[in-house]
């Protein structure tokens, strides 16, 4: 058995429904039993990749649909953003997605801005992958780096 | 999200309701974009009722700021609570603007 449960959100590009998306991560994020500062994170971080996907297929002229699949382990939350409609192997996308190269990273950066910025700065670990579209990946851990919390919620739990 | 504007001593005090994101801050950037042109504008920006806000937010502000600006006048942050404090101080836009911080940012929670 895999040891998470994935969950994977399918919307339109379209700007009004990264709210949506947002929402659902938040409640998975709360039910995982993150912090409110950490679900708050989540939030931002997520909604800025999904942000850029929406952002790159409205460029495009594109119909598409933005793909965001959620991993939640017992101890953290990996989350997958896709600006390409097509549902993923969580498992082998996951495989792909590497450090990325300097030129990417550059190109990415002037695309995605302050975006890119905060999703590194608030998740745990961001990778972003270039082929057939963008894919961001990043985990974020429970606890994160509070230890004391940390200590806390696994005697609580 | 909303936006009411109310004007006291000729200073224009936007104060905005709810989400900004990539939906709503093309809406905001409109709304602002009224006060820009104006020579010596005071404006505050009363951020108190905010629930949520990304790049996308800070984005609108800081052209909103530096246009402003530009034609002499200003613009002030007010009612900002903890959540948005951190994220003007991480992407380093605290240090550029005005902002003034909410002395308790707790009540915020339930966002």
């Amino acid at each position: 058995m895999q040891p998470y449960d994935y969950i994977e959100i399918r919307v339109p590009a379209k700007a009004q429904y990264i709210g949506v998306a947002r929402l659902t991560i938040s409640g998975l994020a709360s039910r995982l039993g993150f912090t409110y500062d950490e679900i708050e994170d989540l939030k931002i971080a997520s909604s800025e990749a999904i942000t850029n996907a929406v952002q790159h297929a409205y460029k495009d002229d594109e119909e598409g649909e933005v793909v965001v699949g959620c991993a939640l382990y017992e101890e953290k939350l990996e989350i997958m953003v896709a600006d390409r409609g097509k549902s993923f192997n969580f498992e082998e996308t996951k495989k792909l997605v590497g450090p990325y190269n300097e030129k990417e990273e550059v190109q990415f950066l002037r695309e995605g801005g302050l975006g890119l910025y905060l999703m590194e700065t608030l998740m745990d670990d961001v990778k972003v992958h270039h082929e057939e579209g963008v894919t961001v990946f990043m985990t974020k851990y429970l606890g994160g780096e509070r230890g004391d919390e940390d200590v806390e919620r696994t005697i609580s739990s | 999200m909303q936006i009411e504007l109310l004007e006291e001593n000729s200073v224009q005090r936007f104060k905005i309701v709810g989400e900004i994101d990539a939906f709503t801050a093309p809406l905001l950037k409109e709304r602002l974009a009224k006060s820009e042109d104006v020579e010596g504008m005071q404006i505050e920006l009363d951020l108190s009722e905010v629930g949520y806000m990304d790049s996308t937010g800070l984005g609108v502000f800081v052209g909103f700021y530096k246009a402003v600006k530009a034609k002499g006048g200003h613009v002030k942050i007010v009612g900002v609570n903890a959540r948005l404090k951190r994220l003007f101080e991480i992407t380093g836009l605290g240090e550029v603007m005005d902002i003034e911080v909410e002395e308790s940012g707790d009540h915020d929670a339930t966002v």
